[in-house]
C-alpha cells in the first residue's frame, strides 16, 4: 500500500506523467494561497470519488456483478461523471457555507472541478488497475489520496515558481502560459528521477 | 461571411488549445505517435460538433439551473458512442488511447463551446463552431505528434522517414517534451500575434 501511495504521488504524478487537470493547473497557479485551496478541494473530491466509483465498479458495472451474464461496463463513463458532478455540487455548498473567502477566491474553478480531468482520470485509471495494483477497497482509498496529493504538490510548486518569475525578464511572447508549459516540462523531467523506486 | 469567420477563427487566431489553454489534459498524452493523435482529434471534433448541435436544439427547453448536468449527459452519451465505435473498428488505436477517450467528457473545449456558444446560437452556427474548434484542437495535436514521432522514433505513421544514420532521441517520447513543444508553439504563435501577449 505504501508502494501504491508513493507511486501515485511521485512516479505516476497526475500532472507530470499524465497531464491531468492541466487547464485549472495553468489557470489557477498564479498565487500559492489559491493553489493550496484548489489543491485541497481536488484532493478531497478525489479521496471521496475514487473509492465510491470503486464500489460502483465492483458491485454494479463489472461483468456478472449485478446479475449473471450482465455486463454494464459500457455505462461507466456516464455513471462516474454523475457521481463526480453530484459530489462536487456538495463540496461547493459546504465551502460556500463555511469558508466564503475561499469560495470567492476559487471562483469559477470550484464547479469546474467536476470537469477536471484529474478526477475523472483518477476514477478511470482506478478501473483499469483493478486486479493488478488495486485489489481491495483500502487500495482504492490509498490511490485516491495519493493521486490527489500528487496533483496538490504539483500545483503548489508551480504557483511558488510563478510567483518568483514575476520578477524576472521573460520574453514578451512567453509570458503567462508559454513559460508555464516550459517550466512544467522541466519539472516533469526532474520528476522522472523517481521512476523505478520500489518500497 | 459570418459563418466562414466562425469557421476560420478557431483554427488559428483564436485556437482553443494554444490561445484559450483549454483541453490540454488529453491533448498531450496521445501525441507520442501521429495515428492516435489524428484519431483523438477527429473524435473530439465529432463530440464537439454534435454536442453543440444537440444542446443548441435543446437550448430553449432547459432551465439554466440544471444545464450543466444535461450537458454532461449529452456529452457522455456521445463519448460512449465514440468509444464503442473505436473498440469495434479500430481496436489497436483504442488500446493506445486507453482512458483518454473517456476523458473527452471532461475536455474543457467541449464543455466550454457548449456553454459559450451553443446555448446562445442557432443549431447550424453551433455545429460549424463545434467542427471548427474540434479541428483547431486536432491541428495542434497533429503538429505536436509530428515532431514527437519524427524525432522520437524517426517515423511518421509508422513508416521510417529518418534512416539508420539518425539515432532516435527517446526523450521526445517522454511526457515532459510534449509540454515543452506546446510551450514553443505558444511562443511562436504569440510572437506572430502581438495582441495576445500578456503585459
Amino acid at each position: 500500500m505504501l508502494n501504491l501511495f508513493i507511486n501515485s504521488v511521485f512516479i505516476e504524478n497526475m500532472v507530470f506523467a499524465y497531464f491531468f487537470g492541466m487547464c485549472s493547473y495553468i489557470a489557477v497557479s498564479k498565487s500559492v494561497k489559491t493553489a493550496i485551496g484548489l489543491g485541497a478541494a481536488v484532493t478531497f473530491v478525489q479521496l471521496m470519488t475514487v473509492p465510491l466509483n470503486y464500489l460502483l465498479n465492483q458491485y454494479v458495472l463489472a461483468p456478472n456483478a449485478l446479475a449473471e451474464g450482465v455486463d454494464l461496463s459500457f455505462l461507466s463513463f456516464i455513471l462516474f461523471i454523475a457521481v463526480i458532478a453530484a459530489f462536487v455540487q456538495l463540496v461547493e455548498m459546504v465551502v460556500e457555507k463555511f469558508s466564503p473567502s475561499l469560495y470567492n477566491s476559487l471562483g469559477i474553478f470550484l464547479p469546474l472541478i467536476a470537469v477536471n480531468c484529474a478526477i475523472m482520470g483518477g476514477s478511470l485509471f482506478m478501473q483499469q488497475m483493478v486486479g493488478t495494483e488495486i485489489n481491495s477497497f483500502g487500495d482504492s482509498v490509498v490511490y485516491g489520496l495519493g493521486s490527489g496529493v500528487g496533483w496538490w504538490l504539483a500545483i503548489v510548486m508551480m504557483a511558488a515558481i510563478r510567483e518568483k518569475i514575476e520578477y524576472s525578464h521573460v520574453p514578451a511572447a512567453m509570458k503567462g502560459p508559454g513559460i508555464a508549459f516550459i517550466i512544467t516540462g522541466l519539472m516533469g523531467m526532474a520528476f522522472m528521477i523517481f521512476s523505478g523506486i520500489q518500497l | 461571411m459570418k459563418l466562414s469567420k466562425n469557421f476560420t477563427n478557431p483554427l488559428a487566431a483564436n485556437n482553443p488549445v494554444i490561445v484559450q489553454i483549454l483541453g490540454i489534459c488529453s491533448a498531450l498524452a496521445v501525441t507520442v505517435k501521429l495515428e492516435p493523435a489524428l484519431v483523438m482529434g477527429l473524435s473530439v471534433t465529432f463530440v464537439c460538433a454534435f454536442s453543440n448541435l444537440i444542446m443548441s436544439l435543446l437550448r430553449n427547453g432547459i432551465p439554466s439551473r440544471i444545464r450543466i448536468i444535461v450537458q454532461l449527459v449529452v456529452i457522455a452519451t456521445l463519448v460512449i458512442v465514440v468509444d464503442q465505435f473505436l473498440r469495434a473498428y479500430m481496436y489497436d488505436v483504442s488500446k493506445q488511447l486507453s482512458v483518454y477517450v473517456g476523458l473527452i467528457i471532461t475536455n474543457c473545449i467541449v464543455m466550454g463551446r457548449v456553454e459559450a456558444f451553443a446555448l446562445a446560437n442557432k443549431p447550424w452556427d453551433s455545429f460549424v463552431d463545434g467542427v471548427a474548434n474540434g479541428l483547431g484542437y486536432a491541428f495542434i495535436l497533429v503538429l505536436v505528434a509530428f515532431f514527437r514521432e519524427l524525432f522520437g522514433s524517426g517515423e511518421l505513421f509508422g513508416i521510417t522517414i529518418l534512416g539508420d544514420w539518425y539515432t532516435p532521441n527517446s526523450l521526445m517520447l517522454f511526457p515532459p517534451m510534449a509540454l515543452i513543444i506546446i510551450g514553443c508553439i505558444i511562443w511562436i504563435h504569440r510572437t506572430l500575434n502581438k495582441d495576445l501577449q500578456e503585459k
